[in-house]
């Protein structure tokens, strides 16, 4: 673990989760001593937008925004919006990415298609060689509720980041509601293993 | 004991602990989580006003009567209030009065980015601007006392970044236990702004700011932390953040009171370090007064190119948010870090599709904005989710102002002349903000605007709000909805039409039919929107028979995110068929209605094959 800090960018669509991952990132920072600093822009309710969303632990945190290519993680619960946001990411960072395509309606009113397997992989190879592919909804989808795969990803970034697995259960804790923790609990042990036989 | 708030909950906290008994205020991103986290608190009082100027008018009576109070709002808010504040401003009041103006550079979720550090100097009140969540809550804090102590209203001025930031706060310990207020006051030349009064009371409010630019210079929320003599930043607000981490050596004044400014602190500082530069966020209200004090301000030796618009505003930009790369590039560029690059490399976002909002799937605004697209009518549009109607393919909506401006403008086309039939839309929580005096205007000097309002239960846009047609208030008591059907009658409209939202022929029906006549009317649709828990529990996915559809992309035309291309083609047509996401489709069966081979199954057909399948 860098005493110095760690920045995390959390990008993804309206509507996926991505606020519930990000408040287990600082909660989990503040666990573990550091300052921490966690920007959202939210205001537009409506699904099908990107989002994004940026955490910072540190030994004192100033800047709320991640400055391009300063970020350590970028985790991207939509693989389009992977690319989209990669060069927040500093070079050989590690990206872990949700393999789900949502497609965003200009694909039908511009004609610009949404981009292959292959496309997306070379642009986030422009920045960096550490990417992990989780599919994310499948894994909760087969749990019993695709809406799980946020925390599908954060079991998967636990197993990348060599942090107590007790810390983080201790989080998940107090941030899911408790009828929905034992299925939470499942997800992030499976996105867990996921990565983990990956490696 | 530390806790991570929002700089919203940090508002909230901190005005519960200062004793405060009453907020009201209207939604409005990025100000609208702080009543909603001020509402929970005990023993306070808190609502949603239908606007921001009722919202303001009642903190201020909240506040004569002695009470501390407050009013939130996002930045254009403030303008909707401005004749409140200004009032404010002259009187004072019994007990502490704070408003709070959300400001958005960048404008993530605004029509524009004024910088609302200008309406305290307009208005002659002092002005805090926090740089982070415990920032907040100790600016907030001392804003109420800064307002008992000098009879004045303070603005409380925040921005996205530190509104939408969670940071930990210390908090304090307990709510303040503030003295039973007396008798209310019966001082007229104080409360009863006649021009006699009024002209006794402005040298008084001069006299006032004086006195508070006195008390700036040992305020505890202006600061100076001594490092380096070399470089000295002037900074306020969340720029202070990046002063911090752009510039770790330089000397820092931060200012948490940006008017009225501590002009001998700023000598002083001014005085010590060989450059003195003014890091702020859009205006440049704090430099613009520094110059004024005939202080030199460090010059870039070749000076930075000019932007194409006048501005005082040397080394940083005027529009836009800052952000670490922005301060670090104009620092750069005007010679006050060593050059170099940032890191990482900016990719191009060519060839990748863009995502910008949608009408969510099952959005009960689609529906007449594919009607309105086929009509082909112009358009007067307000400003919430319905705003959308402008996307493409709905295409339906060619004008958006402030809110409320729907209706008039679209009357100033009637009565301009304007050959084609107007339709103004607007949102039930736009209509009871102010489109009722509008509709006033048209009904009463007989204009032939047709009025649309998108009835969907809440106020969407902001985020789920009730307002007051949802018969429930904001700390959660049941109260009596308001029907908007018998008030628009009220007003004098002999045509007035409600209509379920999804229904896609009636209102084609009665828009055609009022088409044919000269007469306002207004028509209400009336749906839940998708979102809110009650409608989710209806959703219902429908489904495409491959069979029936030929690919004929009408159902497109409703720009529904859930409709997608499948990768089937129509033998005949050669042409994707239509394929519906069900993790998206709610079942509002708006594209079934429009599928002209009835290829889309309708909500009763879904479930009646799926029950044989439950069985078997
Ligand atoms: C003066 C002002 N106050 C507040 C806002 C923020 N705001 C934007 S849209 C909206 C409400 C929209 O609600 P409604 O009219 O019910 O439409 P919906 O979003 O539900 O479709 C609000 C409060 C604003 N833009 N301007
Ligand atoms: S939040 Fe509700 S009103 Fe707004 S776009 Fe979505 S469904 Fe429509
Ligand atoms: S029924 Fe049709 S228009 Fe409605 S949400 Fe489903 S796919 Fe979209």
């Amino acid at each position: 673990m860098k005493s110095e800090g760690i920045n995390f960018a959390l990008v993804g669509v309206g509507g996926q989760g991505t606020i519930l991952a990000s408040d287990v990132l600082a909660e989990l920072g503040l666990r573990l001593g550091y300052d921490v600093k966690k920007a959202e822009v939210h205001g537009m309710s409506q699904r099908g937008g990107s989002v994004t969303s940026h955490l910072r632990w540190g030994p004192r945190v100033f800047s709320p925004i991640i400055p391009r290519g300063e970020a350590d993680v970028l985790i991207a619960f939509e693989k389009l919006e992977a690319a989209r946001f990669i060069d927040i990411l500093k070079p050989g960072g590690l990206a872990l990415v949700n393999d789900y395509a949502i497609e965003p309606l200009s694909v039908q009113t511009t004609g610009v298609p949404y981009p292959g397997d292959e496309m997306l992989h070379e642009r986030l190879a422009q920045v960096t060689q550490h990417a992990y592919w989780v599919k994310g909804i499948e894994i909760a989808e087969a749990l019993g509720n695709s809406r799980a795969a946020n925390v599908v990803l954060l079991g998967a970034l636990s197993a990348l980041l060599d942090l107590d697995e007790s810390q983080w259960d201790a989080v998940l804790e107090q941030r899911v509601p408790a009828k929905h923790l034992e299925l939470n609990r499942r997800a992030f042990r499976a996105g867990r293993e996921a990565v983990a036989t990956a490696v | 004991m530390k806790r991570l708030l929002s700089g919203n909950e940090a508002v909230a906290r901190a005005a519960w602990e200062a004793g405060v008994k009453v907020g009201s205020g209207y939604p409005g991103t990025p100000s609208t989580e702080i009543l909603e986290a001020f509402a929970p608190y005990p023993g306070v009082y808190a609502e949603w006003a239908p606007n921001e100027k009722v919202g303001l008018d009642v903190a201020v009576g909240a506040a004569y009567a002695g009470r501390r109070a407050f009013a939130a709002m996002k930045h254009v808010g403030l303008n909707v209030a401005s004749d409140a504040l200004f009032a404010a401003a002259m009187t004072g009041a019994e007990a502490g009065l704070v408003i709070i103006s959300a400001d958005d550079p960048s404008m993530h979720s605004s029509q524009n980015e004024q910088d609302n550090r200008q309406f305290a100097k307009f208005a002659r009140i002092p002005c805090l601007d926090p740089a982070d969540s415990q920032d907040t809550h100790d600016l907030t804090l001392a804003a109420f006392d800064l307002s008992e102590q000098f009879d004045t209203p303070v603005l409380l001025r925040m921005t996205t970044r530190v509104c939408h930031t969670s940071s930990p706060v210390e908090l304090g310990p307990q709510r303040e236990n503030l003295p039973e207020p007396g008798k209310y006051p019966r001082n007229l030349t104080k409360y009863c702004m006649v021009p006699a009064n009024a002209k006794k009371r402005h040298p008084a409010i001069e006299t006032r700011v004086a006195e508070i630019a006195a008390f700036a210079e040992t305020f505890a929320g202006n600061r100076i932390e001594w490092r380096s003599s070399d470089l000295g930043i002037i900074t306020g607000g969340v720029a202070y953040n990046y002063a911090r981490e752009v510039f770790p050596e330089a000397s820092v004044l931060k200012l948490g009171m940006v008017y009225p400014l501590p002009r001998k602190l700023i000598r002083e500082f001014a005085g010590r370090v060989q450059k003195v530069i003014v890091l702020e966020e859009l205006d440049p209200f704090i430099e613009d007064q520094i110059r004024l004090m005939g202080i030199s301000l460090y010059r870039p030796e070749n000076l930075l190119p000019e932007p194409p618009y006048p501005v005082t505003k040397e080394i940083f930009p005027i529009a836009g948010e800052l952000d670490p790369v922005v301060v670090r590039d104009s620092g750069r560029q005007a010679g006050l870090l060593p050059g170099g690059e940032n890191g990482g490399l900016a990719l191009s976002m060519a060839g990748l599709p863009i995502r910008p909002p949608v009408l969510c799937p099952g959005c009960p605004h689609r529906s007449s904005f594919y009607v309105l697209h086929k009509l082909g009518v112009p358009v007067n549009g307000d400003i919430g989710c319905y705003t959308l109607g402008m996307v493409q393919p709905l295409d339906a909506l060619h004008t958006v102002g402030c809110m409320g401006a729907s209706v008039g403008v679209a009357h100033g086309a009637a009565v301009a002349g304007d050959k084609e039939r107007h339709v103004a839309v607007i949102g039930d929580s736009t209509f009871f903000h102010s489109a009722i005096p509008a509709l006033i205007n048209v009904v009463y000097n007989r204009s032939n605007v047709i009025t649309i309002i998108m009835d969907n239960r809440v106020t969407g846009m902001t985020g789920h709000q009730d307002n007051p047609g949802t018969g429930r208030t904001l700390q959660q008591k049941a109260t009596r909805a308001i029907e908007i059907e018998p008030l628009v009658r009220a007003l004098g409209f002999d045509k007035v039409v409600t209509v379920p939202a999804y229904d896609v022929a009636a209102i084609e029906k009665t828009l055609k039919d009022w088409m044919k006549s000269d007469e306002p009317a207004v028509l209400i649709t009336r749906e839940e929107c998708a979102l809110l828990p009650s409608a989710r529990n209806r959703w219902l996915p429908l489904e495409v028979v491959s069979d029936k559809c030929n690919g004929c992309t009408l159902c497109f035309r409703v720009g529904c995110p859930a409709i997608l291309k499948s990768e089937q083609l129509d033998p005949k047509t050669n042409r994707p068929l239509a394929l519906i996401d069900p993790l998206l489709c709610t079942g509002c069966e708006i594209c079934a209605q429009v599928c002209p081979r009835d290829a889309i199954l309708f909500r009763n057909q879904v479930q009646s094959k799926q029950i044989p399948q439950e069985a078997a």
